[in-house]
């Protein structure tokens, strides 16, 4: 008996000790910061890690009718279309359309345009495409992650970048979008609007939003029925009644909140390479180069400077050029913002392209509305300005091919 | 048939019944609301009134991918129970629950049974509803486990109670034991969907208001049936079935009609020493087509316990104490279907395992240690979320 005892209680004490010491073997081990793409910049204070938080919180919120969604919307927070910060799919796809009408792009604001809020909260019935409408896009949410160094780089850079009429004769114009700014924007320095009040526009996959400030407050609007301090209007299904709104009081989250998303969106670290060593890899840099994918995919930038220090002069490797690019009549939807044709997208970042299957279930969907489902896929469908640059890969040997594609994942 | 005329034969059948085997009436999960120390007591005849309740605390370790909140406390529930044989054969009890120090304060039961016969009762009042085992069965000290199975709050929405009425009894055949609860309730409410979880979620459609008015003036019902073996086990089939959504108002039809289905099995019966416990349940939705492919119309999830007594003695002149090793596995699919846009599956699903010793030092107290991991798997079905920690508790009736 006594035996027993003793057996018993050394038996307890082992398996508590052992527990205690393998604790940390026994717990998952946080995956490496070349592997994910959330995550902060390096070099935060204590006071602006504090405030990434509070964004990060408020970009995973999850709107119910009872905080204000809707009473039209796509989904219900940031998070569920850019989850992990990264790309999303084709179920988060969103959709929007407009008019022609004598060459002149009607977004039909008036029958609730330009961006369809395809589903309701209870009582409301979801938007359908008016029958007007001869423009329609499908938009696949892009990767979120280093958009702060985008933001942080001067209009006078992209300015120089930009050859609308192909002064060089490469076959690759490039120009900026010019956006009507929003009354909440606020101008910086080195904004440089052209004579009629017009700003450069830099994000979405028609840079029509000039800062992240505008694409936020848009997001929150469009995307989910959210009004803020800075725009109070629900978006409204004018096909049932243009009084119908949701019953919850506006503002529906205070600037603060939009301010810290902001304030997320600006330090949430820029994807880390993987494997940049590797033999394969760096040939299919140069080949890169050689190609000339990298005139619009431009390898590096350089930030102004900045209230944030470590967004402040910075160099950084984002491969875009954040300019409009006429990517030939394939990937021409018709539909169109700002002064961009229909044709002209802007190009995307590659940073953190070959994490995107991990965002996306698995899986590729590139291009603007996710119709490519591999990388070379989406290579051979370049178009316009990169017929010559697609050409050109398509003439490389099947190793040289796979070299590129070894490079574009390790981005 | 008259309602009458059944009745009657009911009763002459169920005496006939009883006669046969009058014992083995408190062993069932049916039961498991009575067959609580101090108000087992009561129950007796000894005392007219009595009171009763647990308690519960741990403490928290647990990592996400590598990111941890820390070392925390909490205190997870404090919960009295008040009984009383109002007379010989009517009873009241009650549950009042703090959840978290006083930040949830829950009405749990609140009921009155009028006996006819022990093969019908008539049950009213704030009762547990009867979907699966762990409903009724949720009492923190009967369990090896310091988290409750997710199949059983996450999908059947435990702890879930509601206002109704209704019947049950226990039919005892030789060894066996059958028994029935069937109730009308309020039923489960809107927030079912466009709830902050983004997904089905029924345990979000258990709005206050339920205990107060219906939200849409058409009841919902449950029942269960069980049998039960004595020295085997018990399995129990259940199903709920009820309007979730405010349909109409002011008698006008403002939404169509939503049903909600919730099916569930669960078994507890023992292989020699080792005890294996569990439920399955299936959910069936009519979601909004509106609200988008993140709610789910079907869900379905199980938790299997398994607990071997490894050993049994005295311990610091405590006798009769056990320890007992456990192993739970559980897996929830919030999202059976496959996406409109790329026919591939819709993921949303989690998978846990969960190990633990249980050091009973009577069957009312225990120390507890769980461990557990879990893999979270999101809609889009990416790499899943990691999380791993221990717990560390005591729970115990009072
Ligand atoms: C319904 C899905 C959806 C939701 C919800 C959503 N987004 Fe987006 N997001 C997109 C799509 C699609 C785009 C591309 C839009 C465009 O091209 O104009 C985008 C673009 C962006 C961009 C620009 C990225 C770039 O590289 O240009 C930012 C920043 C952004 N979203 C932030 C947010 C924030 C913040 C929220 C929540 C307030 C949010 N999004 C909610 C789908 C979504
Ligand atoms: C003329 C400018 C231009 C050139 C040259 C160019 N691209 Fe692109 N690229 C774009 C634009 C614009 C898009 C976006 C098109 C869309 O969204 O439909 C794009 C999209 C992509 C994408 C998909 C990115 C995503 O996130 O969906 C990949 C991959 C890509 N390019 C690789 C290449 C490679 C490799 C080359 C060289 C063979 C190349 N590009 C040359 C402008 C260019």
């Amino acid at each position: 008996m006594r035996l027993k005892i003793k057996t018993s209680l050394l038996c307890l004490t082992v398996i508590g000790l052992l527990s205690f010491l393998a604790c940390e073997d026994l717990l998952p081990p946080a995956p490496a910061d070349n592997e994910v793409l959330d995550g902060q910049m390096e070099g935060l204070s204590a006071t602006q890690t504090r405030l990434f938080l509070e964004g990060d919180e408020a970009f995973s919120e999850v709107f119910t009718p009872e905080t204000g969604l809707g009473a039209y919307f796509v989904t219900s927070s940031c998070i569920s279309c850019h989850s992990g910060d990264g790309k999303g799919h084709p179920s988060t796809t969103l959709t929007r359309f407009g008019k022609w009408e004598n060459g002149q792009f009607d977004p039909l604001t008036h029958l609730g345009g330009g961006q369809l809020q395809n589903r309701a909260i209870a009582g409301f019935q979801a938007e359908t495409i008016p029958v007007e409408a001869n423009g329609i896009a499908k938009f696949t949410p892009p990767a979120v992650t280093g958009l702060g160094l985008l933001a942080a780089v001067p209009d006078a850079t992209l300015l120089a970048l930009s050859d609308p009429d192909d002064a060089d004769g490469d076959g690759i114009s490039g120009r900026v979008n010019y956006i009507n700014p929003p009354d909440f924007f606020s101008q910086l320095k080195w904004h440089l609007p052209d004579d009629e009040g017009r700003y450069i526009g830099r994000f979405g996959k028609k840079a029509a939003a000039i800062d992240l400030l505008h694409q936020t407050v848009n997001a929150y609007k469009q995307d989910m029925g959210i009004t803020s301090d800075f725009d109070m209007e629900d978006p409204i299904n004018y096909a049932v009644s243009a009084q119908q709104t949701d019953l919850v009081a506006d503002h529906e989250i205070p600037a603060a909140t939009v301010q810290s998303v902001v304030f997320y969106l600006r330090t949430l670290k820029a994807p880390i390479r993987r494997n940049e060593q590797e033999m394969m890899v760096q040939l299919g840099e140069q080949l890169f180069k050689d190609i000339e994918c990298s005139k619009c995919h431009l390898p590096t930038m350089t930030t102004g400077i900045s209230d944030i220090e470590v967004l402040s002069e910075i160099q950084f490797h984002p491969y875009t050029d954040l300019l409009l690019h006429d990517m030939g009549a394939e990937l021409n939807d018709n539909y169109t913002e700002g002064i961009a044709e229909a044709a002209e997208w802007r190009t995307p970042p590659l940073w953190g392209l070959g994490l995107s299957p991990d965002a996306q279930g698995g899986n590729y969907f590139l291009m603007h509305d996710g119709r490519a489902t591999s990388i070379e896929e989406a290579i051979l469908m370049h178009g316009g300005e990169a017929a010559k640059s697609r050409t050109n890969y398509s003439e490389l040997s099947q190793t040289e091919k796979e070299a590129v594609l070894a490079f574009l994942e390790s981005l | 048939m008259k309602p009458i005329v059944i009745l009657f034969l009911w009763l002459v059948f169920s005496q006939w019944v009883i006669a046969q085997n009058a014992d083995s009436l408190n062993t069932t999960n049916k039961d498991a609301v009575y067959q609580r120390p101090f108000i087992f007591e009561g129950q007796k005849g000894n005392l007219t009134a009595a009171v009763g309740g647990y308690l519960e605390a741990n403490t928290n370790y647990f990592s996400t991918d590598g990111v941890s909140e820390g070392f925390s406390m909490e205190m997870r529930r404090f919960n009295i129970f008040l009984y009383s044989t109002i007379k010989e054969r009517i009873k009241f009890l009650s549950e009042l629950e703090f959840g978290h120090g006083t930040e949830e304060i829950e009405l749990e039961t609140a009921l009155l049974d009028f006996e006819l016969h022990p093969s019908l009762i008539f049950r009213a009042g704030i009762v547990l509803v009867p979907i699966g085992y762990f409903n009724q069965n949720h009492d923190s000290p009967k369990w090896e486990f310091i988290d409750r199975p997710l199949v059983s709050t996450n999908l059947i929405p435990s702890t879930y109670s509601d206002v109704g009425f209704g019947v049950h009894g226990t039919i005892p055949v030789q060894s066996l034991s059958f028994t029935y609860e069937a109730y009308v309730l309020n039923g489960l409410q809107d927030g079912v969907v466009a709830n902050e979880e983004n997904r089905t979620f029924l345990a979000s459609g258990k709005n206050e208001e339920r205990f107060g008015q219906d939200n849409n003036g058409s009841p919902a019902f449950a029942t269960r049936l069980g049998l039960k073996k004595r020295k085997v086990g018990e399995i129990g089939l259940s199903a709920y079935l009820g309007n979730y959504n405010t349909f109409q108002k002011e008698g006008l039809t403002i939404d169509e009609k939503r049903t909600l289905f919730i099916g569930a099995l669960d078994y507890n019966f023992s292989i020699k020493k080792l005890q294996c416990l569990g439920e399955l349940a299936i959910i069936k939705a009519d979601i909004p087509t509106d609200l988008g492919q993140n709610f789910g119309d079907s869900q379905w999830g199980l938790h299997t316990d398994l607990i071997y007594p490894v050993w049994k003695g005295t311990l610091f002149r405590w006798q009769n104490m056990t320890l007992n090793a456990a192993f739970r596995f559980e897996y929830l699919d919030y999202n059976v279907g496959d996406f409109e846009e790329t026919g591939s599956n819709i993921s949303d699903h989690l998978f846990a395992v969960m190990p633990g010793i249980g050091l009973r030092f009577s069957p009312n107290t225990l120390l507890r240690m769980n461990y557990r991991y879990q893999w979270d798997t999101d809609l889009l079905g990416n790499p899943p979320a990691k999380t791993a920690g221990f717990q560390f508790g005591f729970a115990s009736y009072f």
